[in-house]
């Protein structure tokens, strides 16, 4: 089980990932030895899964962000998988998250422009396996997006 | 817009994989030198390509067992009313993004809870009651995936 100082630990490494061990520990009032052996234990326990750099897709000229919700054809039991494999394929698509609720599976897509975004939506999307019916939300801009979960 | 080339793009790739890659690692991995690689990573820094890292943590393991996207329709609009809607839901700690759509809702939100209960609590306290929220539609999340994009 975690304690309050693994908390600490996490809190000040999710708001800077870049700060090495002697930051931390000094952020979190620790000596630099037992932060790392406090970090190395909530990482071979699975807690800190990693770090992933943060790509900024607007910069690479990928403009436009669209959010599909897609209903599946359920009646087809192996809908899922063979929708979620084919949707892999298509490089555009950044997200793939599935759920419980109103609709099944919802794709981040983005594109260059609207063109291109057509283009993708028409070739790619909808030739994709199982859907009954897909939504499209466009993306007008991003309030919040650091993802800190509230430990 | 920044042009990149092959050797941009798998610098990218393994960053996103794993953001703590020293440059002396990822050098020999691409086959490049150290300073080289340096020097490419600082420029897609420097050019915002890579905006930054996120710490990869283990929401379970962490007693939050629970992921919900909501879409919430504004009751009221007008640029004022979006200003106090965007800055309070902000500020909710279990809120982990906002963003602004367009389509069949005004905003979508991920909001993480310890459980079932727990979520309703966040709902019903701090959702509804943020001020021109109108309708609400939840969605809970079963798996989630990252794709690399277009690089």
């Amino acid at each position: 089980m975690l304690d309050d100082v693994d908390r600490r630990i996490l809190r000040q490494f999710q708001a800077s990932p870049e700060a090495s061990v002697a930051e931390l520990a000094e952020r979190c009032a620790l000596t630099t030895a037992s932060c790392w052996r406090r970090l190395e234990k909530l990482e071979s326990s699975g807690v800190i899964l990693g770090q992933e750099a943060i790509v900024d897709w607007q910069v690479l000229g990928f403009a436009v962000e669209v959010s599909l919700r897609v209903t599946l054809d359920k009646t087809q039991t192996t809908a899922f998988d063979e929708f979620i494999n084919k949707a892999r394929d298509v490089p555009e698509v950044l997200e793939i998250q599935t759920f419980l609720g109103r609709i099944d599976v919802r794709l981040s897509v983005i594109a260059r422009d609207m063109a291109h975004y057509q283009d993708v939506y028409r070739t790619r999307i909808l030739s994709l396996p199982h859907i009954s019916d897909i939504e499209a939300l466009m993306h007008v801009a991003r309030i919040k997006s650091d993802e800190i979960l509230p430990i | 817009m920044m042009d990149l080339d092959e050797v941009d793009h798998n610098i990218l790739r393994a960053l996103m994989s794993d953001a703590r890659m020293s440059s002396k690692a990822l050098g020999e991995k691409l086959g490049l030198s150290q300073p080289a690689t340096w020097r490419r990573i600082k420029r897609l820094k420097d050019a915002g390509v890579i905006k930054g890292r996120r710490l990869l943590l283990n929401r379970e393991k962490l007693g939050l067992g629970v992921t919900v996207f909501l879409g919430i329709k504004l009751a009221t609009k007008g640029r004022v009313s979006l200003e106090d809607f965007e800055r309070a839901v902000s500020a909710i700690p279990e809120v982990l993004s906002v963003e602004h759509i367009l389509g069949l809702y005004d905003y979508r939100l991920k909001v993480v809870a310890r459980d079932i209960p727990d979520f309703e609590r966040i709902l019903r306290r701090r959702i509804m009651t943020l001020p021109g929220a109108g309708q609400v539609e939840a969605n809970v999340l079963l798996s989630e995936e990252r794709r690399r994009g277009p690089i």
